[in-house]
């Protein structure tokens, strides 16, 4: 598993992780009240597990498998700035909807996340190819 | 593909179609009168818990790398205990979530609750035991 692959997924448990944290407090909330303010990370809880875990898992794994040129896999530091944006933007994104109720943070945390898409788009594009090309 | 890996893909396959129920039971409700508050989370959680992250979490048990020779797929105690964990805590938060507020309250209280505490655990054991398979070559 090449490096980037071993980041990516590593953060995406991670991610899993602290997802799974806050939805179990979340749902212990809705059996026991005991702490309402914990319904404020509901945009963090979806954050981190669509795009930390969900989406950086599935790139992970492609820039894992996807056909390679030899043992080359392209433009690499696509791919990482693929990583750091979309976790950069996972945190702003998230963090912005929970802490802070700042527009701005989402919005700089989805246009992160678009960066990493992109980035990851035109890493990915040339290796999707027929056997030996 | 091993016997636990066989379980979680059937039973993400079985929540899949149980999700999709749970979304037909959501839209009929209202014309049909019934009141069930908490089916849209359920619907949600389980296609993106019961379905979609379980066939990860199968598909990466079984594709990983190897933790060793003699454990290709690490302690195979805690997959086991992740499956178990993550099915019934899914189908305790099933069952009860949309009887909260009904006469059922007390019951439905503690299912989500216990479900809760299962889920979590579910989550941070694969995240244990898949962590050291993360791994260069």
């Amino acid at each position: 598993m090449p490096r980037l692959s071993t980041w990516m997924l590593r953060a995406a448990l991670v991610h899993l992780g602290m997802g799974f944290t806050l939805g179990a407090l979340i749902l212990f909330n809705k059996g026991f009240p005991v702490f309402p303010s914990v319904w404020a990370t509901l945009p963090l809880h979806r954050e981190l597990l669509l795009f930390g875990w969900l989406v950086q898992l599935a790139l992970g794994v492609a820039y894992w498998i996807l056909p390679r040129w030899g043992t080359r896999r392209g433009a690499t530091w696509l791919g990482w700035v693929a990583f750091a944006t979309l976790n950069l933007g996972v945190v702003s994104a998230g963090t912005g909807g929970w802490l802070l109720g700042s527009e701005v943070l989402i919005l700089a945390g989805r246009l992160l996340e678009a960066i990493s898409a992109l980035a990851f788009a035109i890493h990915a594009w040339p290796r999707i190819k027929p056997p030996g090309a | 593909m091993p016997l636990l890996v066989r379980w979680m893909i059937k039973a993400a396959l079985a929540y899949f179609v149980l999700a999709l129920l749970a979304g037909l039971v959501e839209v009929a409700g209202g014309p049909l009168g019934l009141s069930l508050p908490g089916t849209h989370a359920v619907f949600l959680h389980l296609l993106v818990v019961g379905w979609i992250t379980q066939l990860i979490i199968g598909v990466a048990t079984w594709m990983f790398p190897k933790f060793s020779k003699d454990r290709p797929r690490g302690d195979e105690r805690l997959g086991w205990a992740t499956f178990a964990l993550l099915n019934a805590g899914l189908l305790l938060r099933a069952a009860g979530e949309p009887l909260l507020g009904d006469a059922l309250q007390g019951a439905a209280r503690w299912a989500v609750a216990v479900s809760a505490g299962m889920q979590l655990a579910a989550g941070w054991l694969f995240v244990i035991n898949m962590w050291p398979r993360v791994k260069e070559r």
